[in-house]
């Protein structure tokens, strides 16, 4: 407690250049929060993901189709304990920018592997069971004022009909929550065999398939057994995780990860220089006052301690402020209806925040780093004798 | 050496090297302090009062001979045991008195009981009662930039009896003040040595504050010449 005093002593030597400090960091961790979140968000936009569910899809590109009948050979591969299938959809409501994110699916074991799709169960059964149903995520819903029991006219800029148009009328029979707060209801599902008997081009073929297997640490034996029973044939396959599938999905978009490590990074190298000379400058000015702490018996350790809590101290204030604002503004961004279908999921996550505040430990201990050396190697006779 | 002595140096030389010169300071110093005595060293500039006030307080190291205080020798003590040593027994006062601007007065003097196992409320009850021996426990919330030169030098001066120091050394404590303040200054010096019985070594090139000291010591060449005054 008593070397806390000190750090905020020490602190508040300059009070101005101490707010400017605090406020690049601030902005340095803001950036990082909303971009983080960004990320996530789009993880999310992806699909949800589970240790034991695997992706199967083309091995040219998950562009490409796979053929509808690799499903049940799947089926039977040692190991796999339930199977499902999708295929992209390219929807959007009335105009084509009212774009959705839609795909066509297997209704029944898709709602059943995905159970972080949560919806009652006659809304369940009623989509289900009738071909022309559509299931709609509560973010899409709120932002159209869909309900269930709606009929809709679903185009799609991929698939036209055998009869030339491209609008598909669909009802809504379902709409789903999140289980949790980080599954994105900004997705929506119509039947996959109401898409495949009447599109014009592509029947019986899938986009991806959709496996759950019996066990997590099956994972990477399922997989090769799944490539090895479609080696050369004329459609091979690539067998992912779910979050391997979902990171190439996002990728399609350009290097999300590498552009936000870049930005953040590229922000916390300036803040490094600037609170790391800055603090460097401050120690100087103080050389006279750390003498006399030397010499009133303060150890050099403790000394050295005391300026690494002024930089600890600095970060973890200008980062939790920044950080702060950067789950505000998420959470604004996410309430906004015509973002929330795509970032319905953006918010500074706990696991965002953990990254953070490790953040800011290592940024307080870099900045602090040099300048504790520094004070610790104040020699007390020569700091007298400039005074 | 008698059993009254606080601090007793037995043959300390002392050298610097400056380039590819070697500075010989001392050669062979000796000097007893007896417990409860306040001596004031004089001296020309570049006689080594500065130096032996240092070795005196633990912050410069002897280069041969021994410095025993309080019975036990403290030259070969490490950095961090000379730190706590100095925290235990020492009491420093500066020319310019050296407080920190940042601190209000009595958080000023509180500094050195932060190296002690002392709680808050028996800190703050010392820091009161430290205050009120310079006159300046109507000043504790203030800043060293809302006193006069005088009152920082008494906030100074609490600061280094705060801890109940064996030993003071005030490095030229009246330097930067008026002759009334200066006067100020030492008679409470003086106050600590005879009321409270403090051992105090004060380094000045003023005559005048010598004569507050029970003895004068005049360094030259190395060597001491003692007169009492």
């Amino acid at each position: 407690m008593s070397d806390l005093r000190l750090i905020l002593s020490g602190l508040g030597r300059k009070p101005l250049r101490t707010g400017l400090l605090v406020f690049a960091i601030f902005i340095a961790f803001l950036i990082y929060g909303v971009l983080a979140a960004f990320q996530s968000s789009l993880e999310n936009a992806a699909g949800p993901s589970s240790s034991n569910r695997l992706v199967v899809a083309n091995r040219i590109n998950f562009t490409q189709p796979l053929p509808l009948a690799y499903v049940s050979r799947i089926q039977n591969v040692e190991g796999v304990a339930d199977v499902s299938y999708s295929n992209w959809f390219g929807g959007y409501y009335q105009e084509p920018r009212n774009f959705l994110l839609t795909f066509a699916i297997e209704p029944e074991s898709y709602t059943r592997i995905y159970d972080e799709y949560v919806m009652p169960d006659d809304q369940r059964q009623a989509f289900i069971t009738n071909r022309d149903s559509i299931m709609v995520g509560r973010a899409v819903a709120d932002q159209y004022g869909w309900e269930v029991g709606q009929q809709i006219p679903l185009s799609s800029n991929v698939w036209r009909r055998r009869d030339g148009t491209s609008v598909w009328p669909v009802v809504i029979r379902a709409i789903y929550e999140g289980k949790d707060a980080n599954t994105s209801t900004g997705s929506v599902f119509v039947h996959f065999e109401y898409l495949d008997e009447g599109r014009a081009f592509g029947n019986d073929t899938v986009g991806i398939i959709q496996i759950v297997t019996a066990d997590a640490s099956e994972n990477d034996a399922v997989a090769a057994r799944v490539d090895a029973q479609f080696a050369n044939s004329r459609a091979e396959t690539e067998t992912l995780s779910e979050q391997a599938f979902n990171a190439a999905f996002i990728d399609q978009q350009g290097n999300i990860g590498l552009i936000i490590l870049g930005v953040t990074g590229a922000a916390f190298v300036t803040i490094l220089l600037i609170v790391g000379n800055a603090m460097a400058g401050a120690i100087r000015e103080r050389t006279g006052e750390i003498a006399v702490m030397k010499t009133l018996g303060f150890t050099s350790v403790r000394i050295g301690r005391i300026v690494i809590g002024e930089t600890l101290l600095l970060a973890l204030i200008g980062g939790a402020i920044g950080l702060a604002l950067a789950s505000g503004l998420t959470n604004m961004l996410s309430g906004v209806p015509e973002l929330n279908q795509f970032f319905g999921g953006m918010r500074v996550t706990p696991q965002i925040a953990l990254s953070a505040v490790g953040f800011m430990a290592a940024l307080g201990f870099t900045t602090g780093a040099v300048p504790a050396f520094n004070a610790m190697r104040v020699n007390v006779i020569t700091a007298f004798r400039r005074i | 050496m008698s059993d009254r002595d606080l601090i007793v140096l037995q043959h300390i030389a002392k050298t610097y090297r400056r380039g590819d010169e070697t500075i010989s300071i001392f050669t062979d110093l000796n000097l007893s302090i007896p417990s409860g005595d306040f001596v004031a060293m004089m001296g020309p500039s570049g006689s080594g009062k500065t130096t032996l006030l240092n070795l005196l307080g633990g912050l410069d190291r002897p280069t041969s001979g021994s410095i025993i205080f309080d019975g036990a020798p403290i030259e070969k003590l490490s950095e961090n045991q000379l730190s706590a040593w100095r925290a235990a027994n020492i009491g420093f006062i500066f020319q310019f008195y050296n407080l920190m601007p940042t601190m209000s007065a009595a958080r000023n003097v509180e500094l050195p009981l932060l190296l002690t196992p002392l709680n808050a409320a028996e800190r703050k009850r010392r820091v009161k009662t430290a205050l009120e021996v310079v006159g300046l426990d109507n000043r504790a919330g203030h800043k060293p930039k809302e006193l006069s030169g005088g009152q920082q030098q008494r906030v100074a001066i609490a600061r280094a009896i705060v801890a109940d120091p064996k030993l003071i050394l005030a490095d030229e404590p009246t330097g930067d003040l008026d002759r009334n303040t200066a006067v100020e200054i030492l008679e409470m010096l003086q106050l600590l040595n005879r009321e409270l019985g403090k051992t105090i070594v004060m380094v000045t090139h003023d005559p005048a504050a010598a004569k507050y000291a029970r003895r004068e010591l005049h360094l030259d060449k190395g060597t001491f010449e003692e007169r009492l005054t």
